[in-house]
This record gives structure tokens, sequence and C-alpha cells, in this order.
């Protein structure tokens, strides 16, 4: 395929300045929450707005790039824009927006201490999911990849008791000990091999190591990868996840359902299509491989959700399954694998984000996070509840909500690659996730609140501030549209790389 | 000399860089006034580095060749030269120590309050030999002014250090001496070989192997105390402890890279087949330097022992890369040697900052200060992230050069010093993380003052800049890297093992 037509412009940049600009800003004004929440609100709406600005240019097959500073020969900080990158950062920057609402009335209903801190450092992971979408190669991508790490260690340890520091260390010995002892020799492996880190300008069928590469070397430095990117939390890599979650849950919403992990499976997505490329994994045969690891997550994640009462550990687990999907569809390496894998980034981000939200507007209203003392709230938070049931049935993958399109094409791309046990995954995984989605949706709506719960006496009890439930009811809402009219995305992850994306119904790798 | 390219300044810069100081520290004996003496000091170091720049400005990168060159006979009877001259090695080395001085004499505005004058005396001691050591090309001068750097830094030990001040000062004084004197061996064995003390001379001579295995071994543990790498390496951490924050500067930013300047300036080219035959175990000593420095840094209490050992682990990187002997490790290597100097030189000043405040070194009684002083944190741990090779600052370019001369020749080496690049995030994240937030901190505490901030900012200034943009910084060095990789090789003549 011939080259992408590439644009020369500082857009890319622009998005990600603006968002650090926002921070800065949130830093100065300390002491006027307002103000200090309007540079958030503003920073947001701005960043999205930059983002959906390059939109129809990346649709119509165009790349953008913008290169700051040169480091070493092939070694650059470089902001490229395609349609993956776009995906990305369009679902970053556009529920950073809602989530901002969101903090506003989690963190004013707790009266939570250090606020500017915890805006400051939402801020600027967000900077890092962002320029993470937009890198242009390996070194721009760690570079962000580990500011989201670093900035997102204050909010994860917000708290500042033994049980946050003790979850904080072990989110930082995950993620900075795999990034440094995987990732970085994988750094410097590719640049040995191939002589740049630039990604692949063109598709992703080609990657960027050159013919005559140690197929050895090759393989050792994707498995590099795989175990570098431990924000994909793929077993047995996942356990930071579930620690990770003694973050206040807009944490837990914005970043460990979307920003962080995202920032995970885009990075595996990226290192699997933009530097090995479709054809490199075919023939050194590293994709099924890939799959069945992520197979094993996906089942082994959901089987210890199921065992979970407290409701944010069991969406935690859920996460470290869902997130498998988006690798297993990757690794499946056929036209509808790849669509099903990356719109998954997409769906997943919208329904997750609602449930974590929702479980956020439980522990504002009733302060608990257990499962078992949530009996018969749905009639007190109607809207909440409401908003769970949808995001739990697109992530079960029913029909008609977003979840049900990944599934779709998964199965698709299954059947493409010939690899039909892996149907039996798809099926396995989606009794379990009815499994532990079901349980909570009837204990809240059937179920009658227990003598002796803290929230035993439901009296009192109402939804959340509107600043807490208009965002979770928005993103349910969405993630019906996404269901009904998948278009949007569809549109962007097909603009990958249409040649192949298209090709849905060819199996193009036969074996 | 051929070598040497005459200094085409209308005025003799280097000498003037080594006397200027000099001078002005004969006029410290003239000031009765504590204040202005200190002022002074600032002055003449400031106008030293002013005076530097232009070194880097009127510097050639196209030439392997020394510049600025300044010959004259000094002791005809025994050959002995004044012969200065700098290339793409010596010159940021020069410019660093140039930099480092004034910032020394705005750290030690407060810390130091008895014998001033003489304080002050010793830096501008310390600076003339500094910038000598780096821009000699005659051993006898070079010697000279390696043993003239120990007296001043001995003096401020002893006289402005801690409570164990004199354990550490004689412990470092006879470290250092014992290595000198191995250093004065090679010399003479060099001489009487060859007849002359010209460094780059003794340069272009062949020498039988015997011969290159003895005087690489008695310059391989002169540098090596130096440097210091493990086992020679525990003056280190009681010197850094004792000494006052310019001490630990100057200690960790200038000292420590005579020993690694001096494998790249004297055992590379003067021993090429030795230099070959011990790489293995440099490597592994390096390794074992910089698994063991970061091991031991994790467990600290102490802010300047962790800081210490986090030296012998980053000092590891250079002497890694410097015994690969491909372009990238060798570069790596010179520019790590600055990283190190600007990152670790800010670290000790952040560690005397609040050493001013609550008079503890120890990470408990300085834990949880990051709500008191927000501006300091900011800073530290900016310089922390530094220290760790956060992709972004100067440390990770750095390493990453390093990396890949090993990944390209020797992998195995490469993998066996990931856990040091892995314990550098643990030790320094986790001093970070107890300093910010470990405790309740006591009212004592202030915000950065005007002077800090204007003394911290160039060093965060050089971290970004080499994190961003190393090509300024690098240019310089790739041609004299390259011709004395070509006359390693050459001389060597024996194929590298892979």
């Amino acid at each position: 395929m011939e080259t992408m037509e590439t644009i020369i412009t500082i857009k890319p940049v622009v998005a990600v300045l603006i968002a650090s600009f926002a921070s800065l800003l949130i830093m100065a004004t300390p002491k006027k929450p307002n103000l200090r929440e309007t540079w958030s609100v503003l920073g947001a709406v701005a960043t999205f707005l930059t983002v959906l600005s390059m939109t129809p240019l990346i649709l119509a097959g165009k790349a953008l790039e913008y290169t700051p500073f040169v480091i070493l020969p092939g070694i650059s900080l470089k902001f490229r824009v395609d349609a993956l990158g776009l995906l990305f950062g369009t679902i970053a920057s556009f529920l950073w927006i809602l989530v901002t609402f969101y903090n506003i009335g989690y963190m004013r209903s707790l009266k939570e201490h250090a606020q500017t801190r915890y805006y400051f450092c939402f801020a600027v992971a967000i900077v890092g999911a962002v320029g993470v979408a937009f890198s242009g190669n390996l070194f721009t991508l760690y570079f962000f990849y580990e500011v989201i790490t670093i900035f997102t260690y204050p909010l994860v340890a917000h708290h500042q008791d033994e049980e946050a520091y003790e979850g904080a260390r072990k989110y930082m010995v995950y993620l900075t000990g795999t990034a440094k002892s995987f990732f970085l020799p994988a750094i410097v492996m590719t640049y040995i091999l191939a002589g740049t880190l630039d990604f692949a300008p063109s598709g992703i069928l080609e990657g960027i190591f050159p013919a005559t590469a140690n197929p050895l070397l090759v393989k050792i430095t994707y498995v590099l990868y795989l175990a570098g990117f431990a924000k994909a939390a793929m077993m047995p890599f996942h356990n930071w996840l579930p620690s990770a979650m003694v973050a206040p849950t807009p944490v837990s919403a914005l970043l460990h359902a979307v920003a962080v992990v995202k920032a995970g499976v885009f990075c595996t997505s990226r290192v699997m299509l933009s530097v090995f490329g479709v054809k490199l994994l075919n023939d050194l045969n590293l994709g099924i491989p890939t799959a069945y690891v992520a197979s094993f997550t996906i089942l082994t994640a959901s089987i210890i959700a199921l065992t979970k009462d407290d409701l944010k550990a069991r969406l935690a687990y859920s996460t470290v399954s869902q997130l498998s999907y988006v690798i297993l569809g990757v690794a499946l390496l056929t036209p509808s694998g790849v669509t099903g894998g990356l719109i998954h980034i997409a769906n997943h981000a919208f329904s997750k984000i609602t449930l974590f939200m929702c479980a956020g507007s439980i522990y504002v209203a009733l302060h608990t996070k257990k499962i078992s003392e949530m009996g018969g709230i749905a009639k007190q938070m109607p809207f909440t509840i409401a908003a769970f049931s949808i995001a739990a049935l697109s992530m079960i993958g029913v029909p008609l909500v977003c979840g049900f399109v990944t599934k779709w094409y998964l199965a698709i791309g299954v059947i493409q690659a010939h690899k039909n046990i892996f149907i039996l995954v798809l099926l396995a995984s989606t009794i379990l996730n009815t499994g532990y989605f079901f349980p909570v949706i009837l204990k809240t709506i059937f179920g009658k609140p227990r003598e002796g719960d803290p929230g035993a006496h439901h009296h009192g009890i109402h939804e959340a501030p509107a600043f807490m439930v208009i965002p979770l009811f928005l993103t349910a809402i969405a993630s019906i549209l996404m269901g009904l009219y998948p278009d949007y995305f569809m549109n962007i992850v097909k603009s990958v790389d249409p040649s192949y994306l298209l090709n849905t119904l060819k199996a193009v790798f036969t074996s | 000399m051929d070598f040497l390219i005459p200094n085409q300044l209308n005025y003799p810069i280097l000498s003037v860089l080594i006397f200027a100081p000099l001078a002005g520290a004969a006029v410290l004996f003239l000031i009765r006034n504590e204040t202005v003496a200190r002022i002074w000091t600032l002055l003449v170091s400031l106008a030293v580095f002013a005076l530097s720049l232009p070194l880097y400005f009127n510097f050639d990168p196209s030439t392997p060749k020394y510049q600025f060159g300044e010959h004259s006979s000094w002791i005809p009877a025994f050959h002995i030269n004044y012969t200065l001259g700098i290339d793409g090695i010596s010159l940021l080395l020069v410019l660093l120590s140039t930099l480092l001085f004034p910032i020394c004499v705005l750290g030690s505005w407060k810390y130091i309050s008895k014998r001033v004058k003489e304080f002050h005396f010793c830096l501008l001691l310390m600076e003339s030999a500094c910038v000598g050591i780096f821009s000699s090309l005659d051993f006898v001068l070079f010697y000279i002014f390696w043993e003239a750097m120990l007296i001043p830094m001995y003096l401020l030990i002893a006289v402005w250090g801690g409570p164990e001040k004199v354990y550490a000062s004689i412990k470092f004084f006879i470290y250092t001496m014992a290595g000198s004197v191995f250093l004065l061996v090679a010399m003479i064995a060099l001489y009487l070989k060859t007849g002359t003390f010209c460094i780059p001379e003794l340069m272009t001579k062949a020498y039988p192997f015997a011969f290159q295995f003895w005087v690489f071994l008695a310059f391989g543990i002169a540098f090596a105390i130096k440097v210091p790498m493990a086992p020679f390496h525990t003056w280190l951490p009681a010197a850094h402890v004792e000494a006052p924050t310019a001490g630990s500067v100057l200690l960790a930013s200038i000292l420590l890279k005579m020993g690694t300047y001096g494998f790249v300036r004297f055992c590379l080219p003067i021993t090429p087949n030795a230099s070959i035959y011990f790489a293995p175990y440099m490597l592994i000593i390096s390794i074992i330097s910089i698994v063991y420095g970061g091991y031991v840094a994790l467990g600290q209490s102490d802010m300047k022992k962790l800081i210490a050992y986090s030296s012998v682990a980053h000092m590891g990187f250079v002497t890694l890369g410097t015994f690969f002997f491909n372009k990238n490790g060798l570069e790596g290597a010179i520019l790590q040697m600055i990283n190190h100097g600007i990152t670790t030189g800010a670290l000790f000043l952040c560690v005397g900052i609040v050493y001013e405040r609550s008079h503890s070194r120890l990470i408990k009684d300085n834990s949880g200060i990051a709500k008191i002083m927000p501006i300091y944190i900011g800073f530290f741990g900016f310089f922390c992230l530094s220290s760790m090779a956060f992709p972004g600052t100067n440390s990770f370019v750095g390493e990453l050069l390093v990396l890949l001369g090993a990944f390209a020749d020797y992998k195995l080496i490469g993998a066996l010093s990931i856990p040091g690049v892995v314990l550098a995030a643990a030790y320094m994240l986790h001093l970070l993380q107890r300093i910010a937030w470990g405790g309740k901190a006591s009212s004592h505490f202030s915000d950065l003052e005007l002077r800090e901030i204007i003394y911290l900012a160039p060093l965060a200034v050089f971290v970004l800049w080499i994190g961003f943009s190393p090509g300024p910084f690098l240019d310089v060095m790739h041609v004299s890297v390259n011709h004395l990789l070509e006359q390693l090789h050459t001389a060597g003549a024996v194929a590298l093992v892979k």
C-alpha cells in the first residue's frame, strides 16, 4: 500500500499543550476552587475540540504529523495523528469532559483533601493519555506512558493512608517495573534491529523491521513488549489494577477503566500493528499464542470477578477481562478480529466508565462499596441503577448496546482465523459476564435492605448530586447509541487501514 | 605538535581559566568582610564561566585534534612541558566545571558560616585544578592538577564537614592518595619507556602487551578508586555524607569524572590491547557497581548516603559504556558523565536545602514536606525523575546510548544492566515519596527562596535541554570519539570478541 498522505501541522501538539496548560492553570489557582474547576472544564472541552477538528482529515485518509525535537538519528519526539491514535484520543478527551463534572460532584460531596493536587494530576494524566494516542514513535509513546504512570501515583495514593500507600506502591512497582524491565529493552532492541523508532507510515500490514532481521530476536522483542505494557493488565501483570481501586472512584472511572488501561491496550495494539505489522506477526506465528494468553486472562479474570463482593473490585476484574478482548481481537490478525478489538477500545470505555461512575455515585449516597449492602437501592437511585444496568448489558454483549458490536466482529474474526476454539472463549466469557453483573442488577432492584447494613435505613438516601448523575447517564445513553449506530467510531477504526479492514467478509489469511 | 591546534583567540583562554580563579583566590586575602568575600567569589566564578563559553562557540567539531592549544617548555631536562588543549571529550567537562562553581557559591551562602574566606579560597583553588585536569596534555601537569585537587577537597570535608568529618576526610585522603601512587607509577613507567610526558604522543606509540597489561592495571586501580567502582567505593558514601553541600556537589559532579575521564583519556588510547583484554572484567565490575549501588541505595535512611550510592550505580553506566568500544556506548558514557554531574549535583543541592532547615539529612526528619514546600518538591521531584532516567530528561539519553551500545554487541551484558535501571526507579521514587508525603513535617520548613531557585533553575534547564535536544552536546564529541575508537581498533588490531 502506498504511503498515506502526511500533513505537517502543529495541531497534534496543540491538543497536548492545551491539556498541559490547563494543568498549570489548575496548579496556579489553588485558593479559588470555582476558577480551578473552570480550568479543568475549559481544558477538557478545548482539548476535545482540537481532537475533533482533526477528524475529517483523518477520515479522508490523511495523517497529521509534527516533530518538535530530534533526539538522536531515528529517535525524536514526534507527534502523529492517524486513525488509530484518533480513536483513543477522541475517547480520552471526550470522557475527560464528563468526568470533570463528575469529579466536581464527587470531590465536593465527600469534601476530599488536596483537591488542587488531585485536579492537577488528573489533567496531567490526560496529557499523558492524549500524548500516547498521538505518539508518532516508540520514544514518544514511552515518554507519555511514563508520564501517565508517575502522575497517576498521587491519585492512587490520594487518601494517604496505609491502604492507599500499599496500593500505590504495588501500582508503581508493576507499572514502572515492567516498563523499565521489558518495554525499555524492547525499544533498544527495536532500534538496533530496525534503525528507527518511528511507526510504520502506512497501514497495518507492514511493520518497520527489515526482512533481514533475526527472527529469534524479533520474537524476543515482541515478548518484551507484551510484558512491558503492564497497563494492559494481561495476566500475570494484572494485579496492580485491583490494588489501584483504593483511589477515589472518579480516578478508577476515567483512569483505571479508560485512560491508563486503554493506554496499555492501545500501546499493545499500536506495537502489534504499526511496529511489527500483521504480515510479520503472521509469518512468525506470534498472533495465536498471544490470543491464547489473552483468552486465559479473559476467563480467569471473569471467574475472579464472580467472587468479589466489593463492587469496585468486581469492576476491576471485569476490566482486566475486558481489556484482553482488545488484545484477543488484534491478535487474531484477521480484518474483523482487528476491527472488533479496536472498536472495543471505544465500547468498553463508554460502558465501563458508566459502571464505575455508578459505583462512585452509590458510594457517595450510601457510603458502601459492598454489593451485599446494596439491596433495593434502585428505588432511591433509579437513574444510577438504570445507567448501571444499561452498561452491564453492554459489557455482557446484548444486542442494541455497544458491547454487542464488539462480540459480533470478534466472532467473525475468529471464523476468519479458522481458530474456532476462541468462539468458546467468547461464549464462556459472556456467560461469566452475565454471572457477575446480573446479581448486582437483581440485588439493587429486587433485593431488600438487610438489617445492620450501613445503608440499612434507606431513609434519606437519594441520588447523588446532578453533577455526578448527568455524566453517568450521558455515557449510558452513549453506550446505547454506539450499539444502535456504531458508525462514528467504526469509521475511524476502518480508516486505520481501509484497504485491509474493509475486507471483513473475505478471509485474507487462511491457514 | 601536529596533534595540537594553537589557540586562535586573542588571549590564552585555557590559561586564563586556570589562573583567573587563582588570582581571585589571592585577592580574597585582602577582603575582610564575609559577605564581600562571598560576592567576590561569586563574581570570579561567574566571570570564569562567562570566559569559558567561547570554548564552546569557537570549538571546531570537525577535527579530532586538541584545540585552543598552548605549548611552552617548562622543565626541559625532563621533557616536561606546559601543554594545554581540549578536544570533544574534555570540552563539556571543562564547561560543566565552570558552570558548577557559581552554583556552589550560591548553594553555600547560608550553609557556611565559619571560616568563610578560607572556604571560598578552597573553592577557587579547586576550580583552577578542575579546569587544569581536563585541559592538560602533559602527564606531569595533569598529575599536579590531579593532586592539587585533593588538598582543597580534603579541607572542605575536614574543616566544614559534619560530625564524622575526621574519619571521612582521612578515608578520602588515603583512598585517593593510594590511587595517585599507582597513577604516578604508570606515568614513570611510560616516561622510561618513551622519554616523553606528552599525552597525545604517548597515544601514538605501540607498546608490548605485557607492558600494557601492567600499565593498565596501575591506571585502572587509580581511576577505579576515583569513579568509584565496587569494591573501591567505600570512601565515597563517608565523604559525601560528611562533606558540606558544595563539597558533595563538587565531589559527585567533578571529582568522580576524573576517574572515568582517565579511562577514556589514558587507558583506551595508550593501552588499547590491555583495554580490550580487560574489557570483559571491566564490564562485569561495572554491572556489579550498577546493581550493588542501586540495591544498597534502596536501603538507606540518610538522603546523602542514598544519593552517594546512586552515584556508584550511575557511574557504573559510564564505565559500562566506555568498555563497549562502540560509538553509542562511548558517547553515552561521556554524556552520562555530564548528566550525572548536573543531576546528582542538583540532588545534593536539594539535600543541602532541607538540611539548612532541619539540620538533619535523615529521610525521616525531612519527610512530608510537600505541603509546606511545594516549589522545592517540584524541583526535587524533577531531579529525581532525571536521576531515574525518565524519558525526556538528560539521563535517559545517556542511558539509552549506553544501552544501545550494550545491546548492539553484548546483549547479555545489556540484559544484566536492566535490574540497575529498575532499581534506579525504585530508590528514587521511594525517596521522593517519603520526602514529599512520608510523615508530618515540623514547622521550621519554609519554601525555596529566590537564591535557591536561581541556582537550581539552570541545572533544570540543562536536564530538559539534553533530554529533548542532545544534539548540541553530542555533535562536539562525534569526531573525537570516532578518532579514539579508530586509534583503539587499529592499534588493538585484535578483532573484538562479540
